[in-house]
């Protein structure tokens, strides 16, 4: 179990102050100047050391990633944090920016100028406007103590500005997250070539998640062999878990990687509703990962190659457990409405296809289908997977895939209490 | 993808108040020269809330003009992103979050407590206080399930809780933001079962913040006005 002085989030729950002395207090802002004495690639080389992947989904190792970014370009380079947090069953970043600013901004700094980015941009979404106004006063106080700016204390001049978007979860989407930085609708740009040669303005950028960038002060700090001691190897550090649906008590927890499921279930949100024997299924990664049956939840570890070979994934670690008395097919359908909502049109793969899948999940869900459907809806989620612009008609897919593969026989059960009914004249075969 | 149309009635003019004239004027600097259309969804968010809650047709001329964009790349804007809102919403716009944690968690009966308080979904209460809406996930899913109301969270709700709060809000009354079952924050109900060692905040002997969740923001009682 983690101990708390491992823990980097120390006001998760704001029991004390956001603002900058009770920051300081904590360890934020504590030889910056130092880190950044020891240069641009030290910190690149720490960061690989430690082992960090990062936190917004796709566990790219950030050390790697920053290494990307060019030594000497005419052009200025930026750092865009992403603070979009949409997927549903995240609400993590939300936390970090509330309660503890400060670490996002001191990490900002220390990854801005180990890729040598003078401007860093961190893109919230709209909604989060009262955790803006804090963050945006945090910014304030740091610009006031002389932390950032230009010839500031810690000795690279750095800028850094608060950014709002207005209800687009494509808005995460990277490439789409720089499209809106721009002024335009977030649709997602074909890649290559990639942010670190061409991103925002067209110039060098990287993009990394709030929990990515507000864990790098501490791993300064502390050292890379403290942070790649936590965890497994490969799957590194702590982790902040979100632990919603039908758990006793939900909450956000900050653990080691690699926890067992089961343990982070009972020990911290106090155990599934009904008991363990009342669990049906765990989507553990955030909406887009596939669903795990209750098996497989019983010896699971948390970690993005433990999730991966059981064809799930880590994600954002949001952590949606449902029990027996969930509609898994209205769940998952809910899911599916989602991405359909959140669609940004551009391929039609995606745009027709989340439509679609919604649709006739949604007659599934009444048992108003066949069960030969069930084989054409999977079917068409392989179509819609891997032939689209963007990541998003993937997540679209593999949450069906999951409910297909794990709760087939659900679905079927559904059709066939049905099957005696029949089929309404006025709804053409999977359609609508 | 939806479809999402200009209102039908649209005010004559709209320009910004002198206060919001001259932070767009400071906003638009925190990008790079000759980038100035970075700045354009600040600038409507600020004209949708100086409007009451919705964006004006002249709105849209008047954010497109101070940022040299062709008018129509800002409406592309406001129809592409949904916060914003192209019809007037009421005073207090009750955003009920459906997806799918919220849902495990009762957002069925949060749209229950709208229709009973309010009214139909996206119609606006005869005395133009209310109306209501669904959106997808808000990022606040452990204190599922909860609804946005103008500018703040209120969570872990049901169907009276969220009842009473409109009723209080109808009234004039303040109503406190945040988890409204006493939880702190995305804490477990029963209070944290992690950062309870008190020697890691030897220096800081802050303590929690008044107010919402710590908000900057002195008169974070109230949701309003927009
Ligand atoms: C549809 C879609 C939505 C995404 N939403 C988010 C998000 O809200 N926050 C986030 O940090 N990353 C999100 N991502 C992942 C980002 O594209 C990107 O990989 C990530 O921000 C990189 O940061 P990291 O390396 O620190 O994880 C999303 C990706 C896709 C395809
Ligand atoms: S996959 Fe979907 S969201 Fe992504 S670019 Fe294509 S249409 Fe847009
Ligand atoms: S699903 Fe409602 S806040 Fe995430």
């Amino acid at each position: 179990m983690l101990q708390d002085q491992d823990r980097i989030f120390k006001n998760l729950y704001g029991l004390h102050g956001w603002q900058l002395p009770a920051a300081r207090a904590r360890g934020a802002w504590d030889g910056t100047k130092d880190i950044i004495a020891r240069g641009h690639d030290a910190i690149i080389e720490e960061v690989k050391a430690s082992g960090l992947r990062g936190r917004g989904g796709a566990g790219f190792p950030t050390g790697l990633k920053w290494s990307f970014m060019p030594k000497d370009d005419p052009r200025p380079s930026y750092l865009a944090v992403n603070a979009d947090e949409s997927e549903p069953g995240t609400c993590k970043d939300r936390e970090i920016m509330r309660h503890d600013p400060h670490l996002l901004i001191e990490g900002a700094m220390l990854a801005a100028f180990a890729m040598r980015a003078h401007v860093a941009y961190i893109y919230i979404r709209g909604e989060f406007i009262a955790e803006r106004e804090i963050l945006e006063a945090a910014v304030a106080e740091a610009y006031e103590a002389r932390l950032v700016g230009k010839n500031n204390l810690n000795g690279w001049d750095f800028d850094v500005y608060v950014h709002h978007g207005a209800g687009a979860y494509i808005c995460g989407e990277e490439t789409a997250m720089l499209e809106s930085l721009e002024g335009k609708k977030g649709q997602p740009r074909l890649k290559p070539p990639f942010p670190a040669n061409c991103g925002l303005y067209g110039a060098p950028t990287t993009v990394n998640n709030v929990e990515t960038i507000a864990s790098v002060p501490d791993i300064m700090r502390r050292g890379a062999s403290w942070f790649a001691g936590l965890g497994k190897p490969n799957n590194t550090g702590t982790k902040l878990y979100c632990i919603s649906g039908h758990v006793n008590e939900p909450c956000t927890v900050e653990e080691e990687m690699g926890i067992p499921l089961r343990e982070l279930l009972e020990k911290y949100a106090g155990g599934v509703r009904g008991g363990w024997d009342n669990l049906l299924s765990v989507i553990p990664g955030g909406s887009s990962v596939p669903c795990l049956t209750a098996q497989e939840c019983d010896d699971v570890t948390m970690d993005f190659d433990a999730l991966k070979a059981l064809g799930s994934g880590l994600g954002t670690a949001g952590i949606i457990v449902m029990d027996k008395s969930t509609d898994i097919i209205r769940a998952i359908s809910r899911i599916s409405y989602f991405y359909k909502h959140e669609s940004c049109g551009q391929c039609t793969p995606c745009r027709e296809g989340t439509g679609w899948m919604w649709r006739v999940l949604e007659r599934m869900a009444d048992g108003n289908a066949q069960r030969h459907e069930i084989d054409m809806l999977f079917e068409v989620t392989k179509q819609v997977e891997g032939h689209t612009i963007c990541a998003l008609g993937d997540a679209a897919a593999w949450p069906i895939q999951g409910l297909i593969k794990n709760f087939r026989h659900i679905i079927e059960e559904r059709i066939d209490a049905r099957a005696t009914e029949p089929l309404s004249p006025s709804v053409p075969e999977a359609a609508e | 993808m939806s479809v999402r149309r200009l209102a039908a009635e649209q005010p004559d003019d709209f320009v910004f108040t002198p206060e919001n004239l001259e932070w767009a004027q400071a906003t638009v600097q925190k990008y790079p020269e000759g980038r100035q259309a970075s700045a354009v969804i600040p600038l409507l968010w600020r004209a949708q809330v100086q409007n009451g809650g919705w964006v004006s047709e002249p709105a849209l001329r008047y954010v497109a003009e101070m940022l040299g964009m062709a008018y129509i790349r800002v409406y592309e804007i406001v129809t592409f992103y949904t916060m914003f809102n192209l019809q007037p919403v009421g005073r207090y716009y009750v955003q009920v979050c459906g997806t799918t944690p919220c849902m495990l968690n009762g957002s069925e009966d949060l749209k229950e407590a709208c229709r009973k308080h309010i009214g139909p979904k996206d119609t606006v209460s005869d005395d133009g206080k209310f109306s209501w809406t669904e959106v997808e996930c808000l990022g606040a899913c452990v204190n599922a399930p909860m609804v946005q109301i103008n500018k703040y969270y209120y969570e872990d709700l049901t169907e009276e809780s969220l009842g009473k709060i409109i009723e209080r809000l109808r009234k004039g009354e303040s109503v406190p933001p945040g988890p409204q079952d006493g939880r702190q924050g995305c804490a477990p109900k029963s209070g944290p079962n992690t950062l309870i060692d008190s020697s890691i905040y030897g220096a800081d002997k802050s303590g929690p913040e008044p107010g919402y969740a710590g908000t900057s923001d002195s008169k974070a009682k109230m949701p309003g006005p927009y």
